[in-house]
């Protein structure tokens, strides 16, 4: 009847007099990934658990494979693969008796062993989860979280704390579910992972969704500077004439040319440095980084709050 | 490397496959944990032997052995159902085992039973043990002297399991409520508690009888040693106890029950 995998609705959550989540829309289509990008307690986490039927919502209604999560959770938890942002897992356990234990939950499930190979945990099988690495730990819950063969996936940040490599194995394995036709649903803080396995990014802050798209609809937005980095101090008042444009050092060795950066003012930049000896260091024309877009939907927050914890420290004091 | 295709296909497994997994694997945590075998195992047997065979306790049996056997049943059924799922589970909560677990088809009291199961099985292996010992310390079985009720050895594994459950049971709703650290401490301070307000392994003065009846350790004490004492075999007063205090037991258990279910929360 419908294609959508997950239908939130005007989702409300409070923590006592704090609001969560504050009116909530987000659809994931069978099969589609998403990646929910937000500051530290924007809210990703209880969006999640919302829908994987932790969290009673205060408004607003969740739907997940047509189920209410936390009315109908017993049938759906069969159907969904959940990875906790940390622990779930008895610390004396041995890695291949908890993923053995979980399958046996499931009238159908994956082979532990060859899962166990596949998350490349086979030579942990003697290693007490406490005594694994935090990379092993992640992919163990990993494991747990796709025994079921599950066909809506959560995971909480999948990554953090992992080593780019071990976040590369990650993706991996994300990419697979995505081949399969699994639905995926991703938090993260981390840019290049939502850009990398994403077909849809939502940011969202302070309990709303301040944009929704897929990664290029995100990056290409009305505003299109030229940013470039090079030796700190330049005069940008001098290299603003030449360029036809105002020029400002952002950061110290960070400019941003505010105009249309069309090939002739590259070569009109390139050339101004040329004729003053001065290294290019990254330049980036066309297309925001989602980095850029991330910072501005959520700057007025971080900014904020970085008030608040300077001001709570100086009361301290 | 393999590669198996996930091929979404989710389905529960039934019910008794889902709670044997969940007990078998309770079950080899609670062997592993070394501090978990001392409570469980250590105390009422050591108590057993130690007492059994060094006449330190002023105990006014016939055989020390006739009190100090049902006590120590009853210290095992406390220890194991008590203070080691108390302490197990209040962990689990805190390292976020029982929301995980929340997240796949095990419900709720499918791990409840998983738990009971897994307290079942260590029971029965502590009642053995303890029984076969304390026999062989005695050099025989009790018997009923001429003129003395019989001796209601059915009282035995009908108060074990009443205990067993009920220990659980309240061992569940302190786990349920407090903080994990909280546990660690309460249950062994209750423990210790229900010990010292029990006829236990003391006998304590005929005043505090009531007390002794109104506390779960104490009412199954009563009913444990009306079944292996045979002190209380020919003692009327004695001998007309244990259905009050099998009602008591039974009752700690539904109100640690009702409490539990209350206050029980899954999440760290």
């Amino acid at each position: 009847m419908t294609d959508a995998a997950i239908r939130v609705r005007g989702l409300v959550k409070r923590y006592g007099p704090v609001t969560a989540i504050d009116g909530l829309d987000l659809e994931v289509a069978r099969g589609e990934t998403l990646a929910i990008l937000g500051p530290n307690g924007a809210g990703k986490s209880t969006t999640v658990e919302c829908c994987e039927g932790y969290r009673r919502p205060d408004g607003g209604t969740v739907e997940v494979l047509g189920l209410d999560p936390y009315r109908d959770g017993d049938a759906l938890r069969a159907r969904i693969g959940v990875m906790l942002q940390e622990g779930g897992i008895y610390p004396t356990v041995f890695p291949p008796e908890v993923l053995a234990t979980v399958a046996r939950f499931y009238a159908d499930p994956l082979d532990p062993d060859d899962l166990l190979e596949r998350v490349g945990l086979a030579d942990s099988a003697r290693t007490r989860y406490r005594d694994l690495s935090g990379g092993q730990k992640q992919r163990l819950s990993l494991a747990l979280a796709l025994v079921g063969r599950p066909e809506v996936v959560f995971l909480d940040e999948p990554t953090a704390g992992l080593d780019p490599q071990a976040r590369r194995r990650t993706w991996q394995h994300v990419r697979e579910l995505q081949g399969e036709g699994v639905t995926v649903v991703l938090t993260t803080h981390l840019l290049d992972e939502a850009e990398e396995l994403a077909d849809r990014v939502m940011i969202i802050d302070r309990g709303r969704a301040v944009a929704v798209g897929t990664p290029a609809e995100l990056t290409t937005g009305e505003q299109v500077d030229l940013t470039f980095s090079a030796d700190a101090g330049l005069d940008v008042t001098v290299l603003g004439a030449a360029l036809g444009a105002t020029v400002v050092e952002e950061r110290p060795g960070h400019y941003r040319v505010h105009g249309a950066p069309t090939p002739a003012m590259i070569a009109d930049l390139a050339a101004w440095l040329a004729s003053r000896n001065v290294f290019l260091g990254a330049l980036r024309a066309g297309k925001r980084s989602l980095e850029d877009v991330f910072l501005t939907l959520t700057s007025e927050t971080s900014v904020a709050a970085e008030a608040a914890a300077a001001g709570g420290r100086r009361r301290r004091r | 490397m393999t590669s198996t295709p996930i091929r979404p296909a989710p389905r529960p497994a039934a019910t008794s496959q889902r709670v044997l997994a969940q007990a078998l694997l309770e079950l080899r945590l609670l062997v592993r944990s070394g501090e978990s075998l001392v409570v469980t195992f250590g105390i009422p047997l050591g108590m057993l032997v130690f007492f059994g065979t060094v006449d330190l306790l002023p105990l006014d049996a016939a055989d020390p052995l006739d009190v100090l056997l049902p006590g120590s049943i009853a210290v095992a059924v406390m220890a194991t159902g008590f203070v080691a799922q108390a302490i197990s589970t209040g962990f689990e909560r805190k390292y976020g085992v029982l929301k995980r677990l929340g997240a796949t088809p095990l419900t709720r009291p499918d791990y409840l039973v998983a738990k009971g199961l897994a307290v079942a099985v260590v029971v029965a292996v502590q009642v053995v043990v303890l029984v076969a010992v304390g026999t062989l310390l005695r050099g025989g079985v009790p018997q009923a002297g001429p003129g003395e009720v019989s001796g209601a050895l059915w009282l035995v594994p009908v108060g074990v399991v009443v205990g067993a459950v009920t220990f659980t049971a309240l061992g569940l709703a302190l786990a349920g409520a407090v903080r994990a650290e909280l546990v660690l401490a309460g249950s062994n301070g209750v423990f210790l508690l229900l010990l010292m307000g029990s006829d236990l392994i003391f006998d304590l003065p005929e005043v505090l009888d009531p007390v002794v009846l109104a506390t779960p350790s104490g009412a199954l004490g009563i009913v444990l040693r009306r079944g292996l004492d045979p002190a209380t075999w020919s003692d009327p007063v004695l001998a007309g106890r244990p259905g009050i205090a099998l009602a008591v037991l039974a009752a700690w258990g539904v109100g640690a029950v009702l409490v539990a279910a209350r206050t029980f929360r899954w999440e760290p």
